[in-house]
């Protein structure tokens, strides 16, 4: 890897791989990788919107108990969509880095998305820790039964993202900014756009329907 | 320390001993074999770490064959003891393991065998039809498999330890919930499912790519073979369909797990919720079983027949809408669940539209054979007996597809011949047709014809015999699932007719295990002396060598017509030239095989419990992923003097049998 920085576009990553010799020029590692992962995250929105659907199905079936109206602050919602957006920023940021190949930026970038993804899970178990203290666990009616499984399930996810990046920091430390690293990085920040979005979309249907 | 897990989990009813011994002897069989052998660095090196989709797909098929073999007795069980259990006599098994039975039974042979059968032809045959080297990704392919294999095995596990699941192949709530099902046979079977079903969704995505990305030049889309079509729809319904069953199961496990509501009668929970999701999966599933099939039958039928392919346009465009409509008829599960008439009527129209495209594929093929020159080998008398078989178990599925007529006949043996009639008609002798087509591809023999006739004829016969007597008896107001009747329902002969037909279909399925390894001795007298081209074939498969060689085409062909090899044969396609290259192709790496190994151990632990061994699996398997994820692309490269050798060695073996 020499010292100076050079920009790296899509055609300089594609890899002495057989495929590229041939005359279509869409058959490199990059470009299947990218597009598996679009499948990826297109079977994940499926599984999260069995969820939601679950959930719009179950969620006035409050068994007697708390309803959404008597639960949510939307003022905790919307600090960890903010939280989440930001990161999401950082995220980009860091992906423009590693494609002017400056390895320190892409490691400052990563580690504030790090610190952002980590305060919005530390804030959800706090809420959930919250709602549970007062009785409102998600044994206690199917309403929170499918609120806990839909929100936490996107936690997982986003903790799980949080791994991710911890690795790919330690990769892109160790090795610098490569063909290999870059299509990582790449596929983890498509990760971590579409971990946003998702959570748009409970902020939207959960949190914003639900004081209504 | 063990969780729930405990001595009482060996003791079985005595004919579950005995399939739980004959299973482990085998197993001690099978190794003994392999030590005496010494074939045990062969196996590791060249199939369990293996990464190339070929050894991959015929990993696939020996998985099939096992889990075949334990449907299929699970099948004589019920068959024997629905024969016996009249009146005063109670069979041999009692009810609750009757039901073990059953469950494992429609479990086993979806999961396991529909779906193992299904991409283990996807691995064999899509990367040599579309003229690629290999899968977009071959070390998750390895890993998709590995995880079809830990579910089958854990399958297993739960024969010899505990009880299954008693709650039948899709496990519906109430009665798989916890206040009805305790105990850990549930438990196994959402693992079971869980496991493979991770798998497929992987499987899919990965041939998805395969397909779209790496197309020999020249192959566009509408020059795409006909099989490749139907993969290509098969994987997109696989990715739609199968992140569905993810998210329902894992709902099932928390309300097992974790005490939530969302299938249960209290707390507000809404178990027809569970039976809506489930099937929003399984009907898109049952197609996914039955697409590759019809582009199997798609690919023989004009082999056999010399003739193109009648209506290929029609036959892609078929395949879509069959793919599309496949979304919204899951309602016909369930008509019975009082839903209003607008809705149930709905999904009767819709249940009904499917037929025109499938109409349209069985006109196309038999459109194909008209004023052809038709050849009666083993895979056409399978597509004639699917034929039959898949248009008469249609017209009954157009029967039950209307409200008020299902409402009669639901949960009866009229629907069990139904969909029998479309899984063994339809998947099973496609892909018997299949095996036959296309065996000797990668083995470089042919299976015995005189074998294969005489199965075919059993299993034809058997399978009139034991499931078009159901369609009376679902009539007569049989139900499923049934372990004891009545004497005076007068069903008892029309069960035990029902029973020779299955001893029938045993001994078919016995011809062809025997013709197996008969053919595998004899192969030096049944060798393809064609080399690789033993049909007459028109796609890229058959342009290769048989065995194919690691790296599949030693330059990789460029296409411009439907039926290339064809078009090369008959002189209107320049042959092609022999310019080779050096080739990569990635690494062996037995990491995938500890993936499937720890998914295992996983999945066994959650089913009893111990949560020790739960976390520590979980971890291990993130550590490996992290390992793998971390390492660089790992390729190896044959030269283009290594790929000379190769294909000099393989015409000197080819002389040496001349």
């Amino acid at each position: 890897m020499s010292k100076k920085p050079v920009t790296i576009h899509h055609q300089d990553t594609l890899e002495p791989h057989p495929d590229t010799r041939l005359p279509d020029p869409h058959q490199d590692t990059f470009s299947k990788t990218t597009q598996g992962f679009w499948i990826y995250l297109m079977t994940d929105s499926l599984l999260f919107a069995t969820l939601f659907c679950t959930y719009g199905v179950l969620h006035s079936e409050t068994y007697d108990g708390a309803t959404s109206k008597d639960l949510f602050s939307l003022t905790t919602a919307f600090v960890e969509t903010m939280i989440l957006l930001v990161s999401s920023v950082t995220c980009g940021l860091g992906m423009l880095a590693a494609i002017q190949n400056k390895r320190k930026f892409v490691i400052t970038w990563l580690a504030a998305s790090f610190i952002l993804g980590a305060s919005f899970v530390a804030i959800e178990i706090h809420e959930f820790i919250q709602l549970v203290q007062d009785g409102n666990s998600w044994k206690e009616s199917a309403f929170l039964s499918s609120f806990f499984t839909l929100v936490s399930t996107h936690g997982i996810h986003v903790s799980f993202g949080l791994l991710w990046m911890a690795v790919l920091m330690a990769q892109v430390y160790r090795l610098g900014i490569t063909v290999i690293t870059f299509r990582r990085l790449i596929v983890f920040s498509m990760f971590w756009h579409f971990l946003d979005l998702v959570w748009i979309f409970i902020f939207t249907f959960v949190y914003l329907l639900g004081v209504i | 320390m063990f969780g729930r897990l405990t001595l009482e989990a060996f003791k079985h009813e005595a004919s579950q001993n005995i399939a739980v011994l004959s299973m482990v002897l085998g197993g001690i069989a099978l190794i003994c074999l392999i030590s005496y052998l010494k074939a045990w660095k062969w196996l590791w090196t060249e199939w369990l770490t293996t990464v190339d989709p070929k050894r991959i797909g015929i990993m696939y098929i020996v998985v099939v064959l096992i889990m075949f073999f334990k449907g299929f007795s699970d099948a004589l069980i019920m068959r024997l003891q629905q024969a016996l259990s009249v009146g005063d006599s109670q069979g041999f098994i009692s009810s609750s393991h009757f039901q073990e039975v059953f469950s494992a039974h429609g479990t086993t042979m979806i999961f396991f065998v529909g779906m193992g059968a299904m991409f283990g032809l996807m691995n064999l045959i899509v990367p040599l039809q579309i003229g690629a080297r290999d899968v977009a990704f071959p070390f998750l392919n390895a890993v998709s498999f590995w995880l079809f294999a830990s579910g089958a095995a854990l399958s297993l596990v739960s024969l010899a330890l505990g009880s299954f699941s008693t709650a039948g192949w899709l496990s519906y709530p109430p009665l798989s919930g916890l206040q009805y099902s305790p105990n850990e046979g549930v438990d196994y079977w959402i693992w079971v499912v869980q496991i493979a079903g991770v798998g497929s969704t992987l499987g899919g995505i990965n041939f998805l790519v395969t397909i779209l990305k790496m197309r020999c030049p020249g192959m566009t889309l509408m020059k795409m073979p006909i099989f490749i079509w139907s993969a290509l729809c098969t994987m997109a319904l696989v990715v739609l369909a199968f992140p569905i069953l993810t998210a329902t199961l894992y709902m099932l496990t928390l309300d097992r797990y974790l005490l939530t509501h969302f299938f249960t009668v209290d707390g507000g929970g809404n178990y027809m919720m569970y039976v809506n999701l489930i099937w929003a999966w399984g009907h898109p599933e049952v197609y996914i079983l039955i697409l590759p099939m019809f582009g199997v039958f798609s690919e023989i039928v004009p082999t056999f027949s010399e003739k193109r392919l009648f209506g290929y346009v029609s036959m892609v465009w078929a395949l879509i809408l069959i793919a599309f409509y496949s979304f919204i008829v899951w309602l016909h599960h369930f008509f019975t669940m009082g839903a209003s008439p607008k809705v149930n009527v709905f999904f009767a129209v819709m249940t009904i539209i499917i037929a025109i495209p499938t109409g349209v594929k069985i006109f196309n093929w038999l459109f194909t054979k008209f004023r052809g020159r038709v050849h009666f080998t083993s895979p056409m008398l399978w597509f004639f007996a699917f034929l039959l078989n898949f248009t008469v178990a249609g017209m009954t599925g157009i029967l039950l597809s209307a409200p008020p007529v299902d409402f009669q006949v639901h949960n009866s043996l009229f629907l069990i011949a139904h969909f029998h009639g479309m899984v063994i008609g339809g998947v099973l002798f496609g892909f018997f047709a299949a095996f036959t087509y296309w065996f000797p591809k990668y083995t470089g023999f042919v299976l015995d014809e005189k074998l294969n006739r005489y199965a075919f004829w059993c299993w034809s016969g058997g399978f009139l015999l034991a499931f078009m007597p159901l369609y009376m008896l679902g009539f007569m107001g049989a139900t499923r699932r049934l372990d004891h009747y009545d004497a005076s329902t007068g069903w008892q002969p029309l069960f035990i007719v029902v029973g020779i037909g299955s001893i029938v279909i045993l001994c078919g399925a016995s011809i062809q295990l025997f013709g197996l390894f008969w053919s595998i001795k004899n192969r030096k007298k049944n060798w393809d002396r064609t080399d690789g081209d033993p049909w007459n074939g028109r796609t890229l498969e058959w342009a290769t060598t048989s065995p194919p060689p690691i790296y599949n085409f030693a330059v990789i062909p460029t296409v411009d017509q439907l039926d290339p090899l064809w078009a090369i044969k008959r002189g209107h396609s320049p042959k092609p030239e022999k310019r080779y290259e050096d080739i990569h192709l990635p690494k062996n790496t037995p990491m995938a095989m500890y993936i499937g190994a720890l998914s295992l151990v996983f999945g066994f632990a959650m089913t009893w419990h111990i949560w020790w061994m739960a976390i520590v699996s979980l971890v291990a398997i993130l550590i490996a992923i992290i390992i793998r994820l971390s390492g660089d692309d790992e390729h190896e490269i044959i030269t283009i003097a290594q790929v000379k050798e190769i294909e000099a060695a393989h015409k000197r073996k080819m002389e040496s049998y001349e």
